[in-house]
C-alpha cells in the first residue's frame, strides 16, 4: 500500500498545531514539554517525508540531529521543571513571572 | 676636556643621589659635607676645565654625551657646550654655591627638613649646570624646568606656612607662563632650522625672515621675563623670599633668576636678526630696572627690598643685552652674583641674629653686635650703589656706558635708577645696621649674637670678590678682559661709536654722582628716623597695585568663570544632560515595558506569529 506524501504532511501538520496549541493554552510546565516534543516530532515527520519523495537521505539523516538534540533538551528540561517543582511545589508556569516588565 | 667638563656636570647629581639613597645613615654634618664637597669639587672641574679652554685655540667644544631623542627628523643629543660663556657661567655658579651651600650648613642648623634642603640644593645645582652647560635648546629646556621645580619645592620649603606654600605655587605658575615662550621659541626654530642645536640654529639663522626671528626673540624674552622676573612677570620673586635666606641668595639673586640673562645672550646670534627685538627687550628691562627700584624703596621687610633690588639688577642686565652689550651684561651678572649673594647672606645673618625678625624697623644699631657680618655688609653695600673701586661700580658703569651709546632716554631712566639703588641701598644699610636699637623685644632683651664660622666665612670670600670683582674687566687672562673673552660666542655686538676718553670719564662721573646724591638723601633721611608715611607711599609698598591688577583681570574673572562652571556648567548643564537622558528614556519605556507579561505563552505566541510571518513572507515571494 502506497500511501500518498501528501497524508503525512498532513499528519505532521495536524500533530504540528495540537503541540502548538497545546504549549500556549496549558499552565503546567510538564505538559508544554511534551507540546514541544510533539512539534519536533511533527517536523521529523516533514523531513523524512521529503526525503522519501525526493530521494534524498540528507533529510533523515537531519532527523538523528533533532533527535539527539531534543534528547538532550529533554535532560536539561525536564531538570529544571523538577527544580522548579522542588522549589514551589508546583509546575504552573503562570507563576514563573518574575521577568514581567 | 670631555670627562672634566661632563664631572661638572654630574659631580651635584652624584651629591643629590647619596644623600637620596644613603641619607638615612648619614647626621647633619656628613650630609653638609657631602653636599657641599660635590659642588666644590665641581667648582674646582670647573676651574680646571677654563684653564684647558684657554689653552685652546677653538674654544668651542661640544662633549656628545648620548643620543636622547631620535624621532624622524628631531635629532637631540645630550651632549654639552664647552665654550668661554658657559664656562664662565659654570665658574660663578659652582663657585658662589660651594659659598652658599657651606653657609647653609651653619643657617639650616638643626632644622628639621635638613636633608631635604641639601638634596633640593644639589638638585638644583645640576639643574642649572645643565641649562647652562647644554649645546641644545631641548637640554637646557630640562635645566630651566629643572630649577624651578627645585625653586618651587625650596620657597615652599616651610610649607606648613600658607604663605609659603602660595608662594611657591605663585613662582611656579608665573614660570610656566614664561616656559611657554621658550617652548614657541623652540617650535619656531625648529620649524624653521630643522634643529635645535645652538650652533646648528646659528649656523642657520640667516635664513629665518625677519617676522620669525622677531617672533623668536619675544618668545625668548617671554621666557627671560619668567624665570628672570621681568615686567610683567616679575611678582613672584617678592613672594619667593618666603624660602630659607640661603635659598633667596642662590637661587632668587645669584644664579637661577639670570638665567633668562643667560638664555638671551646664549641666543644672541638670532638677536641680531631683529632690532624691534632687541629694542622691546631694552625697554622691558630699562622700565623694570626704574620700577622695581621704585618699589625697594618704600618695603619694610630686610628681604623684600633685596628681592626687589635683584628685580632692579636683572632689569639693567636684560637692558644692557637689548642695546647689544653682551659682554657688560654678563659682567654685571657676575658681579651682582657676587655682591647679592653676600647681600642675601648678611641679611641671613642679620635675622638669624635676631631670631628670625626681618622687619626693618625693628632692627637699627647692629654694627656693635655683628662684627663680620657689619663690614661685609657695609662693602656689598658700597659694590650695589656703585661706589668705586668695588666690583657693582665697574660692571654698573660698563651697562650705562653702553646705554648711553644706544638710547639717551633709556639711559637717563638707567641712571634715575642708580640713585635709586642707591638711596634704597643705603636706607636698608642705615636702618639695620645704624640709627637706634628697636630689637629688644625680639631678642627678648639678650644682645644678638654673631653667626657661626661656616656663615661668616662666606661672607668674608664672598665681600673679597664684590671689592676686586672689576678687575673682571681687566685684561688679564692672556690679555683678555671678561668681555674679549666672551666676545667669540656673541653673534652680534652692538658698534660702540667710539667713545673719547674723555666722555668715558664724564659717564663714570655721573654714575659716581648719582650714587653719592642716593646715598646722601639716605642718610639724611633715614639717619634720624626708621618710619615715614610720606616717604614709603602705599602705592609702592604695594608694588604699584600690580598684584591688585593681576587679581582684578585675570583672578578674579578666572575665579568667576569656574563659579559659574560649578553652578551652572556642571549642575545644569552636563547633570541636567545625564539625567535628562535617564528620564527620557525610562519614559519612553513605559509603554513597551507593558509587552514582557511574564507568561511563557505569550512569548510562544509571539514566536508563532513571527515565524507564520516569516513563512508568509518568504512563500509571497517564491510565490
Amino acid at each position: 500500500m502506497n500511501v500518498p506524501a501528501a497524508w503525512y504532511l498532513v499528519l505532521a501538520a495536524v500533530l504540528f498545531g495540537i503541540g502548538a496549541f497545546g504549549l500556549m493554552t496549558r499552565r503546567s510546565a510538564l505538559i508544554m514539554f511534551m507540546c514541544v516534543e510533539l512539534m519536533l516530532n511533527a517536523v521529523n515527520l516533514t523531513f523524512v517525508t521529503f526525503a522519501r519523495t525526493l530521494s534524498d537521505v540528507g533529510g533523515q539523516a537531519t532527523v538523528f540531529f533533532v533527535m539527539v538534540v531534543a534528547a538532550a533538551e529533554v535532560t536539561v528540561g525536564l531538570g529544571i521543571v523538577v527544580a522548579v517543582f522542588r522549589r514551589r511545589s508546583s509546575t504552573s508556569v503562570d507563576e514563573l513571572s518574575e521577568l514581567k516588565g | 676636556m670631555a670627562h672634566i667638563s661632563t664631572l661638572i656636570l654630574l659631580l651635584p647629581l652624584l651629591g643629590f643621589a647619596v644623600v637620596l639613597l644613603n641619607g638615612k645613615n648619614m647626621n647633619e654634618s656628613q650630609i653638609g659635607l657631602v653636599a657641599t664637597g660635590v659642588v666644590g669639587l665641581s667648582f674646582v672641574a670647573s676651574v680646571i676645565d677654563f684653564v684647558l679652554l684657554l689653552h685652546r685655540s677653538d674654544r668651542e667644544v661640544t662633549v656628545q654625551l648620548f643620543n636622547w631623542i631620535d624621532v624622524g627628523t628631531l635629532h637631540v643629543p645630550a651632549a654639552l657646550l664647552v665654550d668661554p660663556l658657559s664656562i664662565t657661567m659654570c665658574l660663578f655658579v659652582t663657585g658662589v654655591s660651594t659659598l652658599i651651600h657651606l653657609y647653609s650648613i651653619g643657617y639650616m642648623h638643626a632644622e628639621k627638613d635638613y636633608k631635604k634642603f641639601f638634596l633640593y640644593f644639589n638638585l638644583f645645582v645640576f639643574s642649572m649646570l645643565a641649562l647652562v652647560l647644554a649645546n641644545n635648546l631641548v637640554f637646557t629646556f630640562v635645566g630651566w624646568e629643572g630649577v624651578g621645580v627645585c625653586s618651587y619645592w625650596l620657597v615652599s620649603f616651610y610649607f606648613d606656612r600658607d604663605s609659603a606654600s602660595s608662594a611657591g605655587k605663585k613662582a611656579f605658575i608665573y614660570n610656566r607662563v614664561g616656559d611657554v615662550g621658550l617652548l614657541v621659541a623652540m617650535f619656531l626654530l625648529f620649524s624653521r632650522t630643522g634643529t635645535l642645536t645652538y650652533l646648528g640654529v646659528f649656523e642657520k639663522a640667516g635664513t629665518l625672515t625677519p617676522t620669525v626671528a622677531t617672533l623668536v626673540v619675544l618668545a625668548l624674552l617671554l621666557a627671560a621675563t619668567g624665570k628672570s622676573a621681568q615686567i610683567p612677570l616679575f611678582n613672584w620673586l617678592p613672594d619667593a623670599m618666603e624660602g630659607p635666606t640661603p635659598v633667596s641668595a642662590l637661587i632668587h639673586a645669584a644664579t637661577m633668576v639670570t638665567a633668562g640673562v643667560y638664555l638671551l645672550v646664549r641666543m644672541s646670534p638670532v638677536l641680531a636678526l631683529s632690532s624691534s627685538g632687541r629694542m622691546t627687550i631694552a625697554v622691558i628691562g630699562g622700565v623694570t630696572a626704574f620700577v622695581a627700584a621704585t618699589i625697594a624703596t618704600s618695603q619694610k621687610d630686610i628681604k623684600k627690598v633685596l628681592a626687589f633690588s635683584t628685580v632692579s639688577q636683572i632689569g639693567y642686565m636684560v637692558l644692557a643685552v637689548g642695546v647689544g652689550a653682551y659682554g657688560a651684561a654678563i659682567f654685571l651678572m657676575v658681579g651682582h652674583a657676587f655682591y647679592k649673594a653676600l647681600l642675601f647672606l648678611g641679611s641671613g645673618s642679620v635675622i638669624h641674629s635676631l631670631n628670625g625678625e626681618q622687619d626693618l624697623r625693628k632692627m637699627g644699631a647692629l654694627a656693635k653686635f655683628l662684627p663680620l657680618t657689619y663690614p661685609t655688609f657695609l662693602v656689598g653695600w658700597l659694590a650695589i650703589s656703585g661706589i668705586p673701586p668695588f666690583a657693582g661700580f665697574w660692571a654698573k658703569g660698563d651697562v650705562l656706558t653702553n646705554v648711553f651709546a644706544h638710547n639717551k632716554v633709556l639711559w637717563v631712566l638707567a641712571v634715575v635708577t642708580a640713585i635709586l639703588t642707591a638711596y634704597y641701598m643705603s636706607r636698608l644699610f642705615v636702618l639695620t645696621f645704624r640709627g637706634t636699637e628697636r630689637f629688644r623685644e625680639e631678642t627678648h632683651g639678650h644682645e644678638p649674637h654673631e653667626s657661626p664660622w661656616v656663615m661668616t666665612t662666606p661672607l668674608v670670600i664672598l665681600a673679597v670678590l664684590s671689592v676686586f670683582g672689576g678687575a673682571l674687566a681687566l685684561p688679564w687672562v692672556h690679555h683678555d678682559s671678561l668681555a674679549n673673552f666672551l666676545s667669540s660666542t656673541f653673534g652680534y655686538v652692538a658698534p660702540i661709536a667710539s667713545q673719547s676718553t674723555l666722555s668715558q670719564w664724564g659717564l663714570a662721573a655721573v654714575d659716581i654722582a648719582a650714587a653719592l646724591i642716593g646715598l646722601a638723601a639716605a642718610f639724611s633721611i633715614w639717619r634720624s628716623r626708621y618710619e615715614d608715611e610720606k616717604l614709603t607711599p602705599k602705592f609702592l609698598e604695594q608694588v604699584w597695585y600690580w598684584d591688585n591688577f593681576y587679581d582684578a583681570t585675570i583672578g578674579r574673572p578666572l575665579e568667576d568663570l569656574a563659579v559659574f562652571s560649578d553652578a551652572v556648567i556642571e549642575d545644569e548643564v552636563i547633570d541636567g544632560g545625564v539625567m535628562g537622558l535617564a528620564v527620557g528614556i525610562r519614559r519612553s519605556s513605559q509603554g513597551v515595558r507593558k509587552i514582557q507579561s511574564g507568561f511563557v505563552r505569550h512569548y510562544a505566541l509571539a514566536m508563532a506569529l513571527g515565524l507564520a510571518v516569516i513563512v508568509v513572507y518568504l512563500v509571497a515571494r517564491v510565490g
